[in-house]
């Protein structure tokens, strides 16, 4: 029957071959790789509430825009902000190469005011229509700031009544320039010169085009890794990998002869799956992730290693040939699926419960676990079956 | 080439200096455990790891003197390569990571940061309590799968190997203080799975042959002869395991080293326990009380 089925077989393997290689390359772009490895920042922000400022939903809400309005800003492509729970927001900023800026763009309150000299507020940000770097006289740069037609007034009759005296521009609480008003400023325009440097002038036009936040946020979590780090990581990887296939194949070459050819053919096949699935399912790469599949290269050859043994026991118990095969991979199926199911139970935890990086683990283990079990069992038997006469296992 | 060949080795004979070993194994490490503890990772410690590129070679002491001067005197300072360090401190604001690098960058010439890892006490909590989750759901999913799988007391000597070998690799991150972090937790996890594979490449064989089994013939005996015959599928399952991740330990890149190490270290003591552990109190515990089969 097995055998009558062989050409039926042999093609289907066949045309999952040519499938998956049609899915695989070019590998260039098909991977879609975690922030671990493309580079970028994973940030956790917390509204946290304020005497000033209790959270609430609308507050949530409103940070969420805000922080969206700032990342549109700093021009970071294909960005992730959520929401996650009640006051928790998450921001993904995939190639950011810079994540110190980032954080320090997308955390801060930003409020900005106008103090007089007895300190009481004449102005905030909230009347701010625009916000551009310019440079003054000196080549210094500034942030040029224009106000609506209310903010324009208020600005108008703060700067009246204080001719000859400072005008503390505050941001967060904090004296960022304080200077002294000439003369009244009408037309709703103003210029802060407060000794910035370029960078610091384009994170505070930033900030004020976007607005203040509602209410006060903390970065609970960073993770945040240079894009050139992450390049590293994925050639370490790939090395690793690979060398580790070289290894596997000629071991089992060395080991079980022509038969551990079958098995690398197996596990060439194996890998070639493994990626098709991945990418198929549009999966995320992470370090973790590789480390994973790694993993699962050396685990994907245990079926073929059980399934010789037993070949061999068999043999030497006296039955033909292809008694001995048929009985190996019988017997040995079941221990090759004890053995599976209960890595899988690991895996498969680290999949559901764990978060970013860890559950690349979890992914490319089971993944990892599911596809070697058919590529060592259903796949290599095809193999097997294809060269068993040809072929003998010295026993 | 064949490197195991109808062996016909005693294992059982020597079970009693496996015991002694066992047990120093597991006490060294639970006393690691206990009394030097675990160098916890930011994953679950909270705080923040900072990884730098600088313009040129900076000694640890030049580090730790600008660290000092910045009151982190008491950081971790791990050194990737001769301009390459990590420097773990507790959580720091936004505002100090940034002054932090640019008194780095002012002292040394140059400063990148390659990499943040800055966790909150709020989420190191949540990532412990994951962890804990994680580390239950799984041992109870094994003990489930094992007490279906096998009979009572294979599977109590299974579960103490398990315990064995996962208590033996955590006392070897105690030992080291490796960091304890994510990735390690997910190591010695996929330990716990892989504990079992053998035990039960083992045990199944046990019970085979004890069903064919002479009247003449020992306990011992019968279970010499098992793990002889499964001896190379338990060896080379365990080495073909090993050799990518070998390869990811040289190869890999400092990040999974640990990882790698913890991985290695449960693959060559869960063979060991496989063979010497379930076993052997098996064969005790058998030979104590005899059941009626």
């Amino acid at each position: 029957m097995r055998r009558r089925l062989l050409p039926w077989r042999l093609l289907v393997v066949l045309g999952l071959i040519v499938l998956s290689v049609l899915v695989v390359f070019p590998v260039k772009g098909r991977i879609r790789l975690g922030l671990d490895l493309r580079g970028g920042s994973h940030i956790l922000l917390e509204c946290v509430d304020t005497p000033e400022a209790p959270v609430d939903e609308d507050a949530v809400r409103r940070v969420v825009e805000i922080i969206r309005n700032r990342i549109d800003q700093l021009g970071v492509a294909e960005p992730v902000i959520a929401r996650q729970g009640e006051r928790r927001v998450l921001v993904q900023l995939p190639g950011v190469t810079d994540p110190q800026r980032a954080v320090e763009v997308i955390g801060k309150t930003a409020l900005l005011e106008f103090k007089d000299e007895r300190g009481e507020t004449v102005l905030t940000g909230a009347h701010l229509k625009n916000a551009q770097v310019q440079f003054d006289r000196l080549g210094r740069p500034v942030v040029a700031i224009s106000f609506d037609s209310e903010g324009a007034k208020l600005f108008a009759q703060a700067t009246t009544a204080n001719v000859g005296r400072p005008l503390g521009i505050y941001l967060d609480g904090k004296l960022i320039s304080n200077p002294v008003v000439q003369e009244p400023i009408l037309g709703g325009e103003a210029q802060i010169t407060g000794r910035f440097t370029l960078e610091e002038a384009q994170n505070l036009a930033i900030l004020l085009r976007a607005g203040a936040l509602p209410v006060k946020v903390e970065v609970i979590e960073n993770r945040s890794v240079e894009p050139t780090l992450g390049r590293d990581s994925v050639n370490a990887g790939l090395r690793a990998a690979v060398i580790g296939i070289i290894l596997v194949l000629a071991f089992m070459v060395l080991y079980y002869g022509s038969f551990g050819l079958l098995a690398d053919l197996a596990l060439v096949c194996f890998v070639l799956f493994f990626f098709a699935l991945f990418i198929g399912l549009q999966a995320t790469l992470t370090l973790p992730g590789i480390a994973g599949f790694v993993l699962t290269v050396g685990m994907a050859v245990d079926a073929n290693v059980l399934i010789f043994e037993r070949i061999k026991e068999e043999y030497r118990l006296g039955k033909t040939w292809r008694a001995s095969i048929d009985a190996g991979f019988q017997k040995a199926f079941r221990t090759i699926l004890d053995a599976n199911i209960t890595t899988l139970i690991a895996a498969v935890l680290l999949f559901s419960l764990g978060s970013g990086p860890i559950k690349g683990f979890g992914v490319t283990l089971s993944l990892g676990i599911l596809c070697s079990m058919f590529t060592g069992v259903w796949v290599s038997r095809v193999f097997v079956d294809l060269f068993a006469d040809r072929l003998k296992m010295r026993v | 080439m064949e490197f195991i060949r109808a062996t016909h080795i005693n294992f059982m004979g020597v079970r009693r200096i496996a015991y002694v070993l066992s047990l120093v194994l597991v006490a060294i490490s639970l006393g690691s455990i206990f009394f030097r503890g675990l160098n916890y990772g930011v994953d679950f410690a909270g705080g923040t790891l900072l990884q730098f590129r600088f313009g040129r070679e900076v000694t640890t002491e030049e580090l730790r003197n600008v660290l000092g001067a910045f009151g982190l005197a008491k950081s971790v300072i791990q050194r990737f390569s001769p301009n390459e360090v990590v420097i773990r401190t507790t959580k720091l604001s936004q505002e100090d990571q940034s002054r932090l690098s640019a008194l780095l960058k002012e002292q040394f010439g140059s400063a990148e940061l390659l990499r943040i890892e800055d966790v909150g006490p709020a989420v190191g909590a949540d990532l412990r309590r994951m962890g804990i989750i994680a580390l239950l759901v799984a041992v109870g999913g094994i003990l489930a799968y094992v007490a279906f799988r096998f009979e009572f007391r294979p599977a109590v000597t299974s579960i103490l190997a398990l315990a064995h070998d996962g208590l033996t690799v955590l006392g070897m991150i105690s030992l080291l203080q490796r960091e304890f972090t994510i990735p390690i937790l997910a190591a010695i996890l996929t330990i716990l799975g892989y504990s079992i594979n053998d035990s039960i490449v083992v045990m199944d064989r046990v019970r085979e042959n004890l069903a064919g089994r002479k009247r003449s013939e020992e306990l011992e005996e019968v279970v010499n002869r098992s793990i002889n015959e499964v001896l190379s599928r338990t060896i080379n399952t365990a080495l073909t395991t090993a050799l990518p991740v070998f390869s990811l330990f040289f190869l890999g890149g400092k990040m999974l080293q640990d990882f790698a190490l913890a991985i290695l270290a449960g693959l060559a003591v869960g063979t060991y326990s496989s063979i010497f552990v379930v076993s052997a109190l098996w064969v005790d515990w058998e030979k104590r009380s005899p059941r009626r089969r």
